[in-house]
Formats: C-alpha cells, structure tokens, sequence
C-alpha cells in the first residue's frame, strides 16, 4: 500500500528510542459517546497506528504510530472524513500544556482538605473545653498533641507554594502577600507547641491548615483561570502551525520556522502563510497581505516578487528563496516593540498586590506592638506573644486572598461562554480601566474577507458554476452569495489568473482582467471579470464589509463612555468610509506598524487608559503596548499572543460585553476588600485585647472567606438575569 | 480513656487512607478527561479502566 505523501510532516511526531511515533491532533466538533468511538474506530484502521485515544474535555487526539510506517496527514484526513475539523499539534505545545504547577497545588489542597478535617476532630473537642465544659488540663494537652501530629505535617506540605513565593518575593526586597501568610502559618505553628509544651489552652493547630486550605482555593482557582484561558489560545494558536517546507533538491521536509536558514528555498502551498521574508523562485500567486499591512487588495506575485512573513498565498503554489531568519527583518522589529510593551505591562500593579502593600506594613506593625506593648504593658511575654500570633491569625488575608480571584473566574467563565478568552486576571483589571479604544479596520471592524457588492442575481448565476469549481477566496464568495447550483465542467484553473471551464457547452473564464481578455482593470480594487467566449465581459466588485454590529457596538461604547479612533494601515478611501459606516469621526490610514505603536505610546503618555483591538501583525506591537489589548480568533498568532484577550465568532459585541463584565468584577473585588478591610477593623482590636479564642479564630476566618466567596457568585447571576 | 489512644490514630489513619486514594486518582490521570470519561461508560467497547499513559 502506498499513500501519496503530499508534504513531510515530521516535524510534528515525537520519537521514542525504539523509533514509535506519537503526534496530538486537535479535534474540533467532538461532542459524545458516539463521536469517540467513531474517530478513535476509524483512526485505529489507519495503517501504522497502533493506539490512538480522544480526549473529550481538551479535544485533543493522542495517537501512537508504529515504528517507520508514520503517516500523520492520512490519520488527519480519516478525522476530517469523518466531518470533524483536524489539526496537528505542535509537540512543543503539547509538552508545555502538561500542567505541572495545577497539579502541585492540587495535591497541596487535598492535603489541605484532609489536615483541616482532621484536626478539628482534635480540637472541637478543645473548644468544648474553652467554655467551661469537663475536659481536663491533660485530656485537652492530649488533644493538642494529636492536633500538632496531623497539622504540623499538613501545614508544611501545603503551605510549600506560599513559602517558595514569599521567599523569592523577599530575596527582590519586597513584601508580597505570601509575606504575612507565611509569617502567620509558621508563628502560629511555633507559639501552638509552647502553648500545648507549657499546657496552656490556646494553639491554633487548626487555624494554621485551615487558613491554608482557604487561601490554597482562592490560589487555584485564580491558577486555572490563566491555565484554561492559555490552553484555549494554544489550541487557536495551533490552527495556524509554525511549520515550513524546505525544499532540498526536490524533497520538501518539514521543519520548525525558527529553523529557516537564508538561503533556504522553501515551499508555499496554496492557503498557507510565508514563515519568513524572501522572493519568489518561481510560481504565480496571489498574497493576502491583510493581515500585515491591513491592505485588503489582494496583490498578484511572480517570480522576483518580494514576500513579507506572514502574508497568505491564495492561489499558487510558491517556490521562494529565504533572505532573512525568522528572528531578523521587520518581523524582529516589531517583536522588539512587543517585548518592551509587555515589560511595561509586566510593571503593572494588580489589585491584590496594592491590597498587599497597604496591608502587610499595617498588620505586622500592630502585631510587633501588641507584643512590645503588652509586654510592657504588664501582660508578660507569653501572653503578649500569645495576643501577637493571634493579631496575625484574624487578620491573616483568607477573605483577601480570596477576593480577587473567585470575582475573576466568575467573571472570565461567563466571558468565556461568549466566546472571549480571557489570559490572566490582570488582564481583567487592566480591562475595567480603560477609556480610550483604538480599533483596527481590516479584519476587526470589518469581517477581513472580500464579499460580492452590487451585482444583479441573473449575472451571478451566470458566473457562479465556475465560481464554484474555483478555491480562491473571491470566487468561494461569489458561490457563497450564488448559492447551491450547476458546476462548470472541464475546469482548468490557472494559479494567480483564473479558473476556465465549460458552462452548457460554451466556454466562459473567471478571473483578473488579462484572463478574462480585458485592457487594463484597476489593480486597487477587488474585483473578478467573468465572460463566455467573445462575449460582454462582466465586471464583478468585492468589499470587505463592515460587521453587522459594528456601527450599533461602537454605540454601545460611546454609552459606556470611551472614545474611540481607527488606526488603519490600508487607504484612505477604504477606511474613510467604514469609520463613517461604523459612525466613528476619528480615523487615520495609511499608519506602519512602528507609527500605531507610537500613536499609542503617546496616547498612554497624555494619560489615557488605551483598548487596543487589532488583528494583524501591523497591529502586534500597538497591542502589546497598549494598556488592554483584544484581538479576534482570526488574527495572527503574534497578535493573539500580544493580546490580553482573544474573542471569537462574528460579532464585534463581545468587546462590549467584556468591557462590561470587567468593570462589574472590579466593583465586586472592590467591594470584597472594603468587606475584608471592615473585618479587619473588628478582629485586629479585639486580638489585641485578648478577645480571641481558637473557637472565635476559626469561626470568623471560616465566616468572612464565606461572604466573600458568595458576594463573588453573585455577578454571574445578576448579569445572566439581565440579558 | 486508653480507646482515644487507639481510636484517634485510627481515624486519622482512614482520612490518611481517603488522601492517598487522592494522590493515586490525581496520578493516574483520573482528572485529565471527566466529559469523556463520562461518555465512555455508555458503550461496552470504550469502558475500559483509567488509561495511565504519561
């Protein structure tokens, strides 16, 4: 048996010694039962798989081949046959999505979990004792002790991420709110063994885990928030795979992109993207440079032709020679841009962590006074001692540590349902303070691809049989608008001209002026000439249109209160007019990549909060440097990775939405601090005068971790009741 | 009194007990897949024990 290899793709199996492969698809359209055994039954028949198993929640495809035989593109064509959407997975990207760091905490809160149960089952019977019941000096040490052998071990092992944290946070000489908390465990911890060794009735065994198991919650939580958001956008990321076709004689091999040599001659198949900058060898196409430059005329290339990376070839397939790395030329430039943007980014101070900076100064200093001042106060130092650890206990952040972070997954869980991807709780924060909002014409405001405008039904119908044998993408939206019909017979397609073919028996063409046998035709615009033999030539004319909501989104906005302005690197002409559509005054055209990101930096520098939504790679660093970013689903992975949040599907709304839900989290964080702060106000005095007892500790820790975990439920109902 | 002594260790030891069946679920992967696992169960063929392949 023999399958046709049509390109090389080993660049995406992992070997083992023994020479088995392993490659991960991404499978999109799985749903049940039934669908798992379909695929997993039709990829096992494939010759040379050995295993393959779909897993359900990631819709990933992990599929083991035999040794030699390795065929990945027939295992993705059985998928795709099977009307699922298939892709290969980067095996870089499939290391890195094992989540090593979820799982620690995971195992840190199950023993969390375990040590806060068990150790109250010491010392409810020691808070009986508390309030006068019969539990005798002896007993109530034994019980202590039996407290101290489940939760000293519990409290190490669980606390482990907080202490690796507050260390590296203190060798930078700063304080995090990992600082207290470990401060707190540890002392709490130290002072619950004097007082069990010198039999006295208040250790706090039971508020050192329990503590941890509270704050271990919010930790995790806030930990899958970023873990689900960056497998979300790694699964969009590899639609489009980092892979290019070196041609070595006239043998094409895969290879990663940051493996292109200058010199290199690679291959560029119809509906791929260039990896890096070079010139046409030879082949006719057309490029969509959309998504660079935001232009949207499509432009013909031929041999000598330059190429930028990133364009897409539409028609032809490319031979060209590489003149620059992936890391060198324009592209670098732009990464430049990029990585000083996400430095300031990276500068930026989250809610939590200004919490912290007030916080933890204030608490340890009225712990250090409730020691030196009841000491000299007359209460002795193991009283004042007692009264300090206590100060830290109440006060230590459970609420705060909480607050954030249950807001932020309610929040992003309802994004997510809308189709927006939200990358980390910062991004969210940032979001809820924006003012001014740029947006990208090409592919943002507009839907990105070229639709039929202004033609009469019967001509379409008469070009539409060729327009549907055609695979370029202004002939697949000529059949789109045509609908179902007849096809043209005996079609020959010519890359980067048009597609010929026989409609009834006569001879028609479909393509650029020259083909069709017209003079001149206007470069600028997209357009498609049609004509049977020696007959009228029709002239048909594509737009990129505006989004249906586009003009009602930008409404919305304004109610919201944000400016708005266009950044576009097409024509005037084009984007005069859809900033008029859409109903926004401010536009500029014509702008370079360099010159966005500069617009932005000064917009940042008069003290604007900017949103930027962009998709192309021109837009790339203004999204880095902007104070949010928002790229569509569409959008080049550099932009999806410069962005803070990804949205998909074909409404513009979502921005809306998403502006919305982050200002509403804010407000519900916020008010989650006033609470805790409220909180602290009470227990801090009354730890102080020697009000609390284990019994009070736990209940109040316990009780304001409640209130703030509730108040943070509630945005999700009150926004879902609203629409 | 001496029962505390038996039965305290005893009933730490089955929390001990329900932790290490945590760590073992969490090892073997038992969390990796929850909306397939439960769509296996409903054919014969896919109802096979935990696959522990990494």
């Amino acid at each position: 048996m023999s399958i046709a290899l049509p390109r090389d793709l080993e660049a995406f199996i992992q070997r083992d010694d023994a020479g088995r492969g392993r490659v991960e698809l991404l499978v999109n359209g799985a749903r049940c039962a039934g669908c798992i055994s379909k695929i997993e039954k039709a990829v096992r028949g494939v010759p040379g798989v050995s295993a393959a198993r779909l897993n359900l929640t990631t819709g990933k495809l992990a599929v083991e081949l035999e040794a030699g035989q390795a065929d990945p593109q027939a295992v993705v064509e059985t998928v795709e046959g099977l009307g699922y959407r298939a892709c290969l997975f980067d095996p870089a990207e499939a290391k890195a999505a094992q989540d090593r760091e979820g799982r620690e905490l995971a195992l840190a809160l199950g023993v969390a979990g375990f040590g806060a149960g068990n150790v109250m089952m010491f010392t409810v019977p020691a808070w009986a004792g508390l309030f006068g019941q019969e539990l005798n000096g002896s007993t109530l040490t034994l019980m202590y002790w039996m407290a101290a052998i489940v939760a000293t071990p519990c409290a190490l092992f669980a606390g482990r991420p907080f202490f690796r944290s507050a260390w590296a946070s203190l060798k930078r000489g700063k304080a995090n709110m990992d600082v207290p908390i470990s401060i707190g465990v540890i002392l709490t911890l130290i002072v619950s063994f004097s007082e069990t060794i010198l039999q006295g009735r208040h250790a706090y065994f039971d508020a050192a885990v329990t503590l941890l198991f509270l704050l271990l919650i919010g930790r995790y939580l806030d930990h899958r928030l970023r873990a689900n958001a960056r497998s979300a956008a790694r699964d969009l990321l590899a639609l489009q795979t980092p892979v290019a076709m070196r041609l070595t004689g006239d043998v094409e091999q895969g290879i990663p992109v940051a493996e292109v040599a200058v010199g290199d001659r690679l291959v560029i198949a119809p509906g791929e993207r260039v990896p890096v900058d070079g010139v046409v060898e030879s082949g006719r196409s057309e490029l969509d440079n959309a998504l660079i430059t935001g232009e949207t005329a499509l432009a013909p290339v031929g041999a000598g032709a330059r190429l930028h990376a990133g364009a897409l070839n539409l028609s032809g397939r490319l031979v060209m020679t590489a003149t620059a790395k992936s890391e060198d030329s324009t592209l670098a430039a732009i990464a430049r841009l990029m990585e000083a943007g996400a430095q300031t980014r990276s500068a930026y101070v989250r809610l939590a962590d200004k919490a912290a900076a007030l916080y933890v100064p204030v608490v340890h200093t009225i712990a250090a006074l409730t020691f030196v001042g009841g000491w000299a106060l007359g209460l002795g130092p193991r009283e004042a001692l007692l009264r300090a650890a206590a100060v830290l206990i109440v006060t230590c952040p459970c609420a705060l540590g909480l607050a954030v972070p249950a807001v932020q997954i309610a929040a992003s869980s309802r994004l997510f349902r809308k189709g927006v991807l939200v990358k980390s709780g910062a991004a969210l924060e940032r979001l809820s303070e924006v003012d001014h909002i740029v947006f990208d014409k090409t592919g943002v405001l507009t839907e990105g691809r070229p639709r039929l405008i202004d033609a009469p039904a019967h001509l379409i119908a008469q070009a539409a049989p060729l327009a549907r044998a055609s695979r370029h993408p202004l002939a697949r939206a000529m059949a789109l608008e045509a609908g179902v019909g007849p096809v043209a017979t005996e079609c020959v397609e010519t890359a980067g001209q048009g597609v010929e073919g026989l409609i009834d028996g006569r001879r028609a063409r479909l393509g650029r002026a020259a083909f069709v046998g017209v003079e001149g035709g206007d470069a600028r615009e997209t357009e498609l000439w049609f004509g049977f033999e020696g007959d009228v030539k029709i002239r048909f004319v594509f737009e990129d249109q505006l989004r249906n909501d586009a003009a009602e989104t930008i409404a919305r906005l304004r109610g919201l209160g944000l400016s708005i302005e266009v950044l576009s690197g097409d024509l005037a002409g084009p984007v005069r007019e859809i900033a008029r559509a859409a109903g926004i005054t401010d536009w500029r055209a014509g702008l370079t990549p360099f010159e966005k990101a500069a617009i932005v930096d000064a917009l940042k520098s008069s003290g604007r909060k900017v949103l930027m939504v962009g998709d192309g790679l021109n837009d790339a660093a203004a999204l880095a440097k902007a104070h949010a970013s928002m790229a569509p689903g569409a959008a080049v992975d550099a932009a999806q990775n410069a962005a803070d949040l990804v949205f998909t599907g074909e409404g513009l709304s979502v921005v809306v939405e998403a502006i919305e839900t982050a200002r509403e989290a804010r407000r519900r964080a916020l008010e989650n601090f006033g609470f805790s702060a409220l909180y602290n106000l009470v227990a801090a005095p009354a730890a102080m005068l020697g009000f609390i007892n284990p019994f009070i500790a736990a209940l109040a820790m316990s009780g304001s971790s409640m209130v703030v975990l509730l108040n943070a439920a509630r945005p999700r109902l009150s926004l879902r009741s609203r629409r | 009194m001496n029962i505390i002594l038996f039965l305290a260790p005893f009933s730490v030891g089955l929390g001990a007990m329900g932790l290490l069946a945590f760590f073992w679920t969490m090892r073997s992967g038992q969390y990796d897949d929850p909306k397939g696992d439960a769509a296996r169960i409903l054919y014969d063929h896919l109802d096979e024990r935990p696959d522990a392949d990494d």
